[in-house]
């Protein structure tokens, strides 16, 4: 055993630049089959975290006219939506986890010297977890209790709480607001959106419906949220919360446009189409790079076995078995490739350590490496090279001595 | 059974190449008792070098017997045939055949580790024989840094490592100028003083005038077998 560990020592020495050349295929194999998918995964993540920054698979539904005369009204009547139709729609329709209905106006908030006009939205206590509203530590989002007892308690996002506060905490803070004092209950947890459909809610400020409607007498919701069950079901939940208007408000219920609705799930949905797509390209060009890293591992194991049949010969000369050269190549193969996997690995995690540190997290994600995929492709690899450098030395130890040594 | 160490009888090797079949040897019977110096002669393509093939079992037979230290070798399988190569012969090439990129000690030190000989007893014996053919400040040098006539004692000391029956030596002065040449000679000759069995092919005169028996090879057949003395 140590003879042939010797052995092997001795060989992999006195060949640098083939044992360099070797390696390198699997590093290079290893690194580009790893990273390119840890990177599609990275993205893929990145991406539905930005979605979910609008809110957890959730649609939003717009009130608006009637396009379809229905009951012997006319088109272009509008349709007004008040809290009790909310609670009607939230008792009858059985797939919805949550609703809440959303009141907005721009309001003025004073705080000591400073006046700014902030967009605020009067909800329900749901609204938070639904839109992923997450508060900073030290904070919360309008609770329960706040919205029975119609207290004045404000949630503000993280931009307006810095234009405000600057660095000093905001939490526990009484600001005039539309003319009365609120306490500040929480701040926005900085979180990544890339849509929106009034403005980022890290511009924007949360207050109870109930207290938004005393203060401001508006009767009217200006849009409301709902989650259902589950993604696939948003269809069917969608079509009971228009039936369910339809006939609290009598408007046709096939008439899309009185109620207006954006369902984000759908954009989860072409997400996760896209991302299977895209890692299925990933894993094509991956599957490609892995076959040329496995044809120049072959080829280097080939060239090996050639060049080393004089060698093969001569110690079969002086009385090598078969078993002892064979056992030599495989020996080689294992220690190449294990090699080559770890160098491998080491780079792509230090890559997929050094990315985030980038500041491009927003864009591309943080690359996430899958051991599985690592280790398969390193597998491969030394497959590859092994069943390459197996099949010539097996030929070359199956020669006559003479015949190898002359060659 | 017999006494000799080689013993060939009707010995035919035929080379197929799938059109045309060569008869290199057409029958050769040989006998080589311990103790002997045989010089192998004969022009090139006579078939010396495959009989010297034969008799080292680097190459098989198509037909007939032999024996190979009392063993009768036509009929083992390769990895009987890789152990009587180990322990039975000692192979000197034309060529030298040395491992280029291992030193002139792990050159010598291989046929031992393919022997299973433990490695202190591989340092002794190897240093030893080193010593023995005049290279024993030359050990961990590399063939390329060595000259013609120092590969070749690196071969003798590595055809004599496994303490084989008989030495055999194809062209063992072939590649090399005089001087270095003679020295090789002088080194057969003080291997024979000490008793040991040689074979040795060669085209030298010089050489084989040194051996105690001539044996000349021309189409395939031992066309004469005579004492060196008789040889003009």
């Amino acid at each position: 055993m140590s003879d042939i560990l010797r052995q092997l020592i001795r060989d992999v020495r006195s060949q640098k630049l083939r044992t360099f050349l070797t390696v390198f295929g699997i590093v290079w194999g290893t690194v580009a089959v790893t990273l390119l998918l840890a990177f599609g995964r990275g993205l893929h993540k990145q991406m539905i975290k930005n979605s979910a920054g609008l809110g957890d698979r959730i649609a939003i539904a717009w009130p608006a006219l009637t396009s379809i005369p229905f009951e012997g009204l006319g088109r272009g009547r509008r349709i007004r939506v008040r809290e009790e139709h909310i609670e009607a729609v939230r008792r009858q329709t059985p797939g919805i986890v949550a609703i809440s209905s959303e009141y907005n106006e721009t309001l003025k908030l004073h705080y000591g010297m400073k006046t700014v006009a902030v967009d605020v939205s009067g909800v329900d206590s749901s609204f938070g977890a639904m839109r992923n509203l997450i508060p900073e530590a030290g904070g919360r989002f309008i609770n329960p209790i706040d919205v029975r007892e119609n207290r004045r308690a404000l949630f503000l996002g993280d931009k307006i709480a810095k234009d405000i506060f600057g660095k000093s905490p905001a939490v526990g803070k009484t600001v005039i607001f539309g003319g009365s004092p609120f306490l500040i209950v929480g701040v926005l947890q900085e979180k990544v959106q890339n849509s929106s459909y009034n403005s980022r809610d890290e511009g924007r400020a949360y207050m109870p419906g109930t207290t938004f409607r005393a203060l401001t007498g508006a009767k009217y919701v200006n849009n409301f949220i709902y989650q259902p069950v589950s993604p696939s079901e948003s269809e069917s939940v969608t079509a009971a919360v228009r039936a369910t208007l339809a006939r609290a408000l009598r408007f046709d219920p096939k008439d899309k446009e009185a109620l207006s609705v954006w369902d984000t799930a759908e954009q989860f949905k072409f997400l996760d189409v896209f991302f299977l797509s895209f890692r299925l390209f990933l894993g094509i060009v991956g599957c490609f790079t892995l076959i040329v890293g496995g044809i120049g591992v072959s080829n280097i194991m080939n060239v090996v076995v050639e060049e080393r049949t004089k060698e093969i010969g001569i110690k079969m000369a002086l009385g090598a078995r078969q078993r002892w050269i064979m056992r030599q190549f495989l020996f080689e193969t294992i220690l190449i490739t294990a090699l080559g996997g770890a160098i491998g690995f080491a780079i792509s995690f230090a890559i997929c350590f050094a990315v985030p540190k980038l500041g491009a997290t927003e864009f591309v994600g943080d690359p996430e490496i899958s051991l599985s995929v690592a280790a398969l492709t390193a597998l491969v690899l030394g497959a590859t090279g092994l069943l390459a450098g197996y099949f010539p030395a097996r030929e070359a130890s199956r020669l006559d001595p003479v015949v190898a040594m002359k060659l | 059974m017999t006494s000799d160490i080689i013993h060939m009888q009707a010995i035919r090797k035929v080379y197929d190449t799938g059109k045309i079949k060569v008869e290199a040897l057409k029958g050769i019977d040989l006998a080589v008792k311990p103790g002997e110096f045989v010089a192998i002669v004969g022009p090139s393509g006579s078939g010396k070098s495959t009989l010297m093939n034969l008799i080292g079992c680097l190459d098989t037979p198509t037909d007939g017997r032999y024996q190979l230290g009392g063993e009768d070798v036509s009929t083992l399988d390769r990895d009987a045939l890789a152990d009587v190569r180990n322990r039975r012969v000692g192979f000197v090439f034309q060529g030298f055949n040395l491992l280029p990129q291992i030193s002139a000690f792990e050159n010598v030190e291989m046929p031992l580790v393919f022997g299973g000989v433990g490695l202190r007893e591989r340092k002794q014996r190897v240093t030893e024989l080193l010593d023995r053919v005049g290279l024993g400040d030359r050990m961990e040098h590399k063939p390329t840094e060595l000259s013609g006539g120092q590969m070749q004692r690196v071969a003798i000391a590595r055809a004599l490592a496994m303490r084989p029956d008989v030495i055999l030596a194809d062209e063992p002065t072939g590649n090399l100028d005089t001087s270095a040449g003679g020295d090789i000679m002088q080194l057969f000759a003080d291997l024979w003083a000490q008793g040991k069995t040689l074979v040795v092919i060669t085209h030298d005169m010089t050489l084989a005038r040194r051996a105690s028996r001539v044996v000349e090879v021309r189409d395939g057949r031992i066309i004469r077998d005579v004492a060196s003395a008789e040889v003009a």
